[in-house]
């Protein structure tokens, strides 16, 4: 299998602890990024549709704080992470 | 449910297993806690030298159970155990760090009984393969901790190797990663996820990270199986808990309940109410507020109460009474929860402040923008990297849920009442 080949199910994601708001996300990508009332990217949920996969792909490599990443699959239930405490 | 035979017929005929309530906590009120010899008198010899079957089948057997995590998450032990077991040279870390400032049924929990604590830490290592079991405790606890596992290395009566850290007090600390980045690092804040600390935590071992009372539960599942676990609960929530018990009652109390005893029920264990109640807040900091009338003969329990938008959290049931004003409380716990941020991720560490200032404009009269509060509810809540604002964000649309009746007499410059029943600590530097 090859990573990020499963169109149906990629999803954009953001690292928040590394992310400090500098925006380029939602400059660039604006389908799947806006910015909340502190500049901080609102990535949505949805599929990333195949048509913007190679943008989505290009922002993840340009982020300066290497921020984002394209994740295939649901998210599974989780051990812990958010919504573990 | 399939019996325990293989379990108990283990046990020495002197010990027979608590057939009632307590069964994690001391029978008598201020009992001191007990030496090894009166706790291996009481619960019997825990399953010691497992081979790699018995390991597995105790995991089973912990599933059968039906043991979920104590400390708020509610996560399936189990699943924990096993994704843990499948990893390389695992770490067991016992978290008692109890930051939240509602609960103390932890605290009691490690200082009225710490062997049963460092049982299930014990076993649980032992059922993942673990070589070290890490006892992360609130600094209350710490010195009985310490005493009990002294007496243990006396009396060598572990395989596994138990470790003390002391737990940071900030409220964020007891997070899973957290919990590991402060032993570590000394940072009481969470790390990005992934990695899962249940992949790579401590020192990047596989880590699992369980609840001080999930893992006295499992203990005592370990011992008589997961049909006498059972006998107490409901079949969806199995088992007994731990409540704290706090605010409008006569006698604050952390006391053990089978799971779905009725909220009123739980209120008398802390002998009633001081004085009529209007609201209760369930759960903890990152739980809901309900109406007392309504909650009163819920059970106690997810199931009875969630379509009241509650649950049962950390096991705390915070009674407000009818001349407090229940914006002004939730006020106070959100400054300083927003406070209590790690500082880390922008939208907690920006929204929350934010929205901290226009929930206070809220309770204390001043002019407030719903609007503006509405939009930065939805604009933070389920971002960042850990469940701090989501646990915010709930607190505080359950408190405009339940207290429409005052956020109208305070948007026409009236409020009912004080607020002083909900315990904030001093604000501290880490």
């Amino acid at each position: 299998m090859t990573a990020g080949t499963s169109q149906d199910t990629v999803r954009l994601r953001v690292d928040f602890i590394a992310c400090d708001g500098r925006g380029l996300c939602a400059e660039a990508l604006p389908e799947l990024v806006t910015l909340d009332d502190w500049g901080f990217p609102i990535i949505s949920d949805r599929t990333v549709p195949p048509w913007l996969l190679a943008d989505a792909r290009e922002i993840v490599r340009a982020c300066p704080k290497l921020a984002l990443r394209l994740d295939r699959g649901q998210p599974a239930l989780r051990a812990d992470g958010p919504g573990a405490w | 449910m399939k019996g325990n035979a293989g379990l108990s017929e283990h046990l020495p005929q002197a010990v027979r297993p608590p057939g009632t309530l307590p069964r994690l906590l001391p029978a008598g009120a201020g009992a001191s806690p007990a030496s090894l010899a009166g706790h291996l008198a009481r619960y019997g010899p825990p399953p010691a030298g497992l081979g790699q079957r018995q390991r597995e089948s105790l995991i089973a057997e912990v599933a059968r159970a039906g043991l979920t995590g104590r400390g708020g998450a509610g996560y399936p032990t189990a699943r924990k155990l096993g994704a843990v077991a499948a990893g390389r040279a695992p770490v067991v870390l016992a978290n008692g760090t109890e930051g939240e400032p509602a609960s103390a049924k932890d605290k009691v929990l490690m200082t009225r009984s710490p062997q049963l604590v460092l049982d299930g830490a014990v076993l649980a290592a032992e059922m993942v393969g673990a070589r070290q079991a890490v006892i992360v405790v609130h600094p209350a606890a710490r010195r009985i901790i310490d005493d009990a596992v002294a007496e243990r290395a006396r009396a060598r009566f572990d395989q596994v190797r138990i470790r003390v850290c002391t737990a940071s007090e900030r409220f964020v600390a007891g997070q899973a990663s957290a919990v590991v980045h402060w032993i570590e690092q000394g940072v009481p804040a969470p790390t990005a996820s992934p990695p899962r600390v249940s992949e790579r935590g401590l020192r990047g071992a596989p880590t699992l990270v369980q609840n001080v009372e999930t893992l006295a539960h499992l203990a005592l599942i370990a011992r008589y199986g997961a049909a006498w676990f059972r006998a107490l609960g409901t079949p969806a929530e199995p088992g007994s808990m731990l409540v704290t018990v706090l605010g409008a009652v006569r006698e604050p109390v952390c006391a053990e309940i089978a799971a779905g005893t009725p909220v009123g029920q739980v209120l008398d264990l802390a002998d009633g109410r001081s004085a009529p109640l209007q609201a209760l807040l369930l759960g903890g900091y990152f739980g809901d507020w309900v109406s007392a009338t309504v909650a009163m003969d819920r059970p106690f329990s997810a199931a009875g109460l969630a379509d009241l938008g509650a649950g049962t959290g950390a096991g705390v049931i915070a009674a407000l009474p009818a001349g407090a004003c229940g914006l002004k409380e939730t006020a106070r716990v959100v400054r300083y929860l927003a406070g209590e941020s790690a500082g880390q991720c922008g939208p907690c560490r920006f929204g929350l402040d934010a929205i901290a200032g226009q929930v206070e404009r809220l309770a204390y009269g001043r002019s407030a923008d719903p609007g503006l509060l509405h939009r930065w509810l939805g604009q933070v809540d389920g971002r960042g990297g850990c469940a701090h604002p989501a646990g915010v964000i709930r607190l505080i649309r359950s408190s405009l849920r339940i207290f429409d009746a005052e956020l109208r007499q305070h948007a026409m410059g009236w409020c009912c009442g004080t607020a002083s029943v909900l315990p904030v600590p001093q604000r501290r530097t880490r």
